[in-house]
């Protein structure tokens, strides 16, 4: 049986991991607020600009963007947002597994896949399983600017522009709720034809000024910005919340740890108390 | 049909939604004067003032670019960055516009000149929305 020493030191070392634990944990909770808080704001722009290119799509336009084209696909590009720490519960493996899984599942249709990545974890991830990776933007921060995003937005942009890539994939956690995120794999290139049969059959036009060509570039490329930077901003919240959820798991395993340790920690006291009297009495009896 | 919905979103924050009677604006091609009915449109937006003339008075943003998509009873702005004209501070623009003119004339420092050409132009819009505003008071 072990002594009660060890036993003790072990308490110890158990008391001080959780506390660490509900430190981070109420960390988490404060941050998850302001994430979300965050998150909300974004929607307007992303939610405007969302119906303005549905808009576009129905439109009878005379120039067709690259955007819409559907090519046949040799190469996939995945946009793939992660977090910079860890310690946030199966919130980033859940993601890579959905996307190995989607690569593997191109693979055997006889197509490429590589990688823009943001976030440390992601980077780690593809490092060690392998995989071609064109771009990478990290320590973003709680208060992602949009900026630092430009820079990858434009390699895998300029990778599509080039047929280098036909297909563009945003992966990211949806925020569902604190206790649920939810890995999805959304198509950003081609955008998605609308499906509305109301709205296909319209016959009208914008007057573009200056350009179509050159002003739909724009318009598109900040749509895809944007909805690359909103991702971004939700897996912030994501990241808060599974953080939480997963340090209050933690505190509380450590919470049963500790009584059960207490509960040995006793029995080895009372055995060895028990020893000492049964001996102390079989001394005397022998005297 | 007298009013048209107006809504003006930036990247961090949703400024105005609304109904207005008239809508003023710089488009990338110049000024333009937005009624209800207007035909669909599609533009850039220069930096400069966006006017509003609703029931209540005039409302005035400041937009440093980004775009514009008119409906026939919608005109939305997609806006860079974008700030009620109240906000601004004057002091703050010049010193920006000084700032930038600067940059302008030391070009052989290590610098991205259109950067500076396209700030210089924004502050310049910024003062000028100001001294509207200040005009209309």
């Amino acid at each position: 049986m072990a002594n009660t020493k060890e036993v003790r030191k072990q308490i110890a070392s158990i008391k001080s991991t959780q506390k660490i634990t509900s430190a981070m944990e109420m960390v988490a909770a404060s941050k998850m607020k302001r994430t979300q808080d965050l998150m909300m704001i974004g929607r307007p722009y992303s939610n405007k600009i969302q119906e303005v290119i549905s808009h576009i799509a129905t439109s009878n336009s005379e120039h067709s963007h690259p955007f819409y084209e559907d090519r046949t696909v040799k190469k996939a590009c995945f946009i793939v947002v992660s977090t910079d720490k860890g310690l946030c519960g199966g919130l980033n493996i859940n993601l890579f597994k959905s996307i190995v899984a989607k690569a593997a599942e191109f693979k055997t249709n006889g197509i490429d896949s590589s990688f823009a990545l943001i976030g440390l974890k992601a980077s780690a991830f593809f490092q060690s399983v392998g995989g071609e990776v064109v771009a990478t933007a990290d320590k973003l921060g709680d208060q992602p600017n949009p900026e630092d995003l430009i820079g990858l937005t434009k390699v895998v942009l300029d990778l599509h522009k080039n047929q280098d890539v036909d297909e563009v994939y945003l992966c990211s956690n949806r925020f569902v709720n604190t206790m649920t995120q939810q890995p999805t794999i959304t198509q950003l290139i081609p955008l998605p034809a609308i499906e509305d049969e109301n709205l296909v059959n319209t016959h009208w036009d914008y007057i573009y000024e200056p350009e179509a060509a050159e002003l739909l570039d724009g318009l598109l490329t900040r749509y895809i910005e944007a909805l690359i930077y909103q991702a971004v901003v939700e897996n912030n919240a994501c990241e808060q919340a599974a953080k939480m959820i997963a340090m209050k798991n933690a505190s509380e395993n450590a919470g049963d740890l500790i009584k059960e340790l207490e509960l040995l920690y006793n029995n080895v006291r009372q055995a060895a108390i028990t020893q000492e009297l049964s001996e102390i009495v079989g001394g005397a009896a022998a005297v | 049909m007298s009013e048209i919905k107006v809504s003006v979103v930036s990247s961090n924050e949703e400024i105005y939604s609304g109904e207005a009677k008239m809508v003023y604006a710089t488009g990338s091609l110049g000024e333009l004067g937005i009624a209800p009915g207007h035909t669909p449109l599609l533009t850039g937006l220069a930096p400069g003032p966006v006017r509003l003339e609703t029931e209540n008075g005039e409302e005035t943003f400041f937009c440093s670019g980004g775009f514009i998509e008119i409906q026939p009873n919608e005109v939305t702005f997609l806006a860079d960055t974008a700030e009620r004209a109240d906000s601004l501070d004057e002091a703050e623009a010049i010193k920006a516009q000084e700032l930038a003119q600067k940059e302008l004339s030391d070009r052989d420092a290590d610098m991205d000149f259109t950067k500076a050409a396209a700030q210089l132009a924004e502050a310049a819009a910024r003062i000028k929305t100001i001294q509207k505003l200040r005009k209309n008071k």
